[in-house]
């Protein structure tokens, strides 16, 4: 490859500030990783033809970025500067592995057209297509299992190390290496395309890629004392993917409720802790420390992803989310229209947490009574049809258990709340079915 | 293009006991699977229908016995290997397959 000067990543006009400042250098390093990470990786792969060399070749520009950047500042564009650094270690790469097939006749086979690439990409990022969707696209691809997915995601998209989605989910390091592996070894072995999806597809295929999203936040906001800091940034990052996810597919209406429902439930974040570290419900929360520009943000997303046409299960969710963030106190929330987009919900994704979650909502209108009937019926369908075990649903017992201190059968609230505890296993939710039952004399 | 070998997995009492009507419904769908692959860009390498597990004999080392390797519900009962540009390619392919009541499992064919 001839050098060109013009798209050398070092040339010395792009470059200002911080040549010698290594705090300085560091941040803008750590900046560029969680902004531009995706974008690099995935204009990377194209070039490798296979994620584990795309994935070394990025991480050996982020060292790279380090020494360079010290010495002569940090680039105007890290990120162009990144994917050109990247994008050329994958070259050489894929060149030397040429060579070598070359002098080995036995083992050639017909090679992926490496020319049509251009070697020389200069620092301006808009010469480099944006392959992110194909990105996100392969990682949630249906023949992956579900955790091997968000796994992928996590790790290739945002960036996360395997120590770190390891420690999200609860399982050990090796295992989650395995798992990262095992996934990366099927998409090469079984050709799994790099590509995003046809129209046909793209319903099924999305919908994959926003529960993928949906439940690396979810995994984050269940048990936000776990693992405190990195289940507070994996809700970052969920937030981040859903907000990259939708500048690049600005139309799906879906997505712009996935980020609308993530911001409307994360601006609640901060409240639902208190300075002990246990879990304040809704009703009891400090709405003062709710973030109100989260809101704001998501009530705007919400209201643009109901118009048009059926809403989706995100937008009603969001939407939901959008009418307890607004109220003024647990009181007064519009209880009446949020338990008629539950019955919508209902209609559009039926499912046992959805008539549960309604039945919440119905007792704070028809009264707990009402509920309790509800939930009577949930239960003895649930045990029906074994399959859909909501009996092990450890917010079935607590919500009923609720019900029933309202009407005051301490007794069988008693009782209830036990079983509930017996089925948690997040801190933060065991102590507080404890404070329950201390406050119902049965500590 | 890559080799995928599609394997055919079905209840083999159904079968038994499937109607002559069924029996030519399936066997008319495997005759329109040919150019169903050819539409989507695919070709039929080689495929194969096996009789039954009750004809099966294993071999492991010198011990020879009667019946399949492993015991399953729905029992190997056919193949497709083809010639695919890709995975989806061969899954979007392999969807076309025409059972019984089971389903198809795909499985890339490895390159030495």
């Amino acid at each position: 490859m001839t050098p060109d000067p013009r798209s050398r990543p070092d040339r010395g006009d792009a470059f200002h500030g911080g040549v010698g400042d290594a705090a300085y250098v560091r941040s803008a390093i750590e900046d560029a990783h969680r902004r531009e990470w995706a974008f690099v990786l995935a204009a990377t792969a194209r070039v490798a033809g296979d994620l584990d060399l795309a994935e070394e070749c990025v991480q050996d520009a982020y060292l790279a970025a380090l020494d360079a950047w010290t010495r002569q500042g940090v680039p105007s564009s890290p990120g162009a500067w990144l994917t050109t650094t990247a994008r050329r270690r994958a070259l050489d790469v894929c060149r030397r592995r040429r060579t070598l097939r070359d002098k080995l006749p036995l083992l050639v086979e017909p090679e992926p057209a490496l020319e049509g690439v251009d070697a020389g990409d200069g620092p301006d990022c808009a010469a480099v297509p944006d392959d992110r969707l194909r990105l996100i696209f392969t990682c949630c691809h249906p023949a992956l299992a579900g955790e091997a997915q968000i796994a992928l995601t996590l790790r290739l998209v945002c960036g996360l190390t395997t120590r770190q989605i390891a420690h999200a989910f609860l399982v050990s390091e090796a295992t989650m290496a395995a798992r990262v592996t095992r996934a990366k070894k099927k998409i090469a072995a079984a050709r799994i395309p790099y590509r995003a999806p046809d129209a046909d597809e793209l319903p099924d295929r999305l919908g994959r890629v926003l529960s993928v999203i949906h439940l690396a936040y979810t995994t984050a906001h269940t048990d936000p004392t776990g693992a405190e800091l990195m289940h507070r940034d994996l809700a970052a990052r969920a937030i981040d993917l859903a907000r990259m996810l939708l500048a690049l597919m600005p139309d799906e209406r879906e997505v712009r409720g996935l980020l609308a429902l993530l911001l409307l439930t994360d601006a609640r974040a901060a409240a639902r802790i208190d300075a002990q570290g246990r879990l304040v419900l809704l009703e009891d929360q400090d709405r003062d420390r709710w973030n109100r520009g989260f809101i704001e943000e998501g009530t705007g997303l919400v209201a643009r992803a109901l118009r048009g046409g059926r809403p989706g299960r995100y937008a009603l969710q969001a939407a939901i989310a959008a009418l307890h963030d607004e109220a003024v106190s647990y009181q007064d929330t519009d209880w009446p229209q949020i338990v008629e987009l539950y019955d919508v919900l209902m209609r559009v994704w039926p499912s046992p947490v959805v008539a549960l979650n309604r039945a919440a909502a119905r007792s704070m209108v028809y009264g707990p009574q009402a509920a309790l009937a509800e939930i009577a019926e949930l239960e003895q369908h649930a045990a029906r049809a074994k399959a859909d075990s909501l009996a092990g649903y450890r917010y079935l017992a607590a919500a009923k258990a609720d019900l029933l201190r309202r009407l005051g059968r301490t007794e069988e609230a008693v009782l209830t709340y036990r079983q509930a505890l017996e089925l948690t296993e997040g801190t933060a939710e065991r102590e507080f079915l404890l404070r329950r039952l201390r406050e119902l004399g049965a500590g | 293009m890559a080799e995928y070998m599609i394997l055919l997995f079905d209840d083999e009492t159904a079968w038994a006991e499937a109607s002559p009507d069924e029996y030519d419904r399936i066997f008319k769908a495997h005759g329109r699977f040919q150019e169903q692959c050819a539409e989507l860009g695919g070709r039929i390498v080689s495929s194969g229908a096996l009789q039954p597990t009750s004809t099966a004999t294993s071999v492991r080392g010198d011990v020879v016995t009667d019946g399949p390797f492993a015991e399953t519900k729905e029992a190997l009962g056919g193949y497709y290997l083809i010639d695919a540009q890709d995975l989806d390619q061969a899954l979007a392919i392999a969807k076309l397959v025409p059972v019984l009541r089971g389903g198809v499992e795909v499985r890339p064919i490895m390159v030495f």
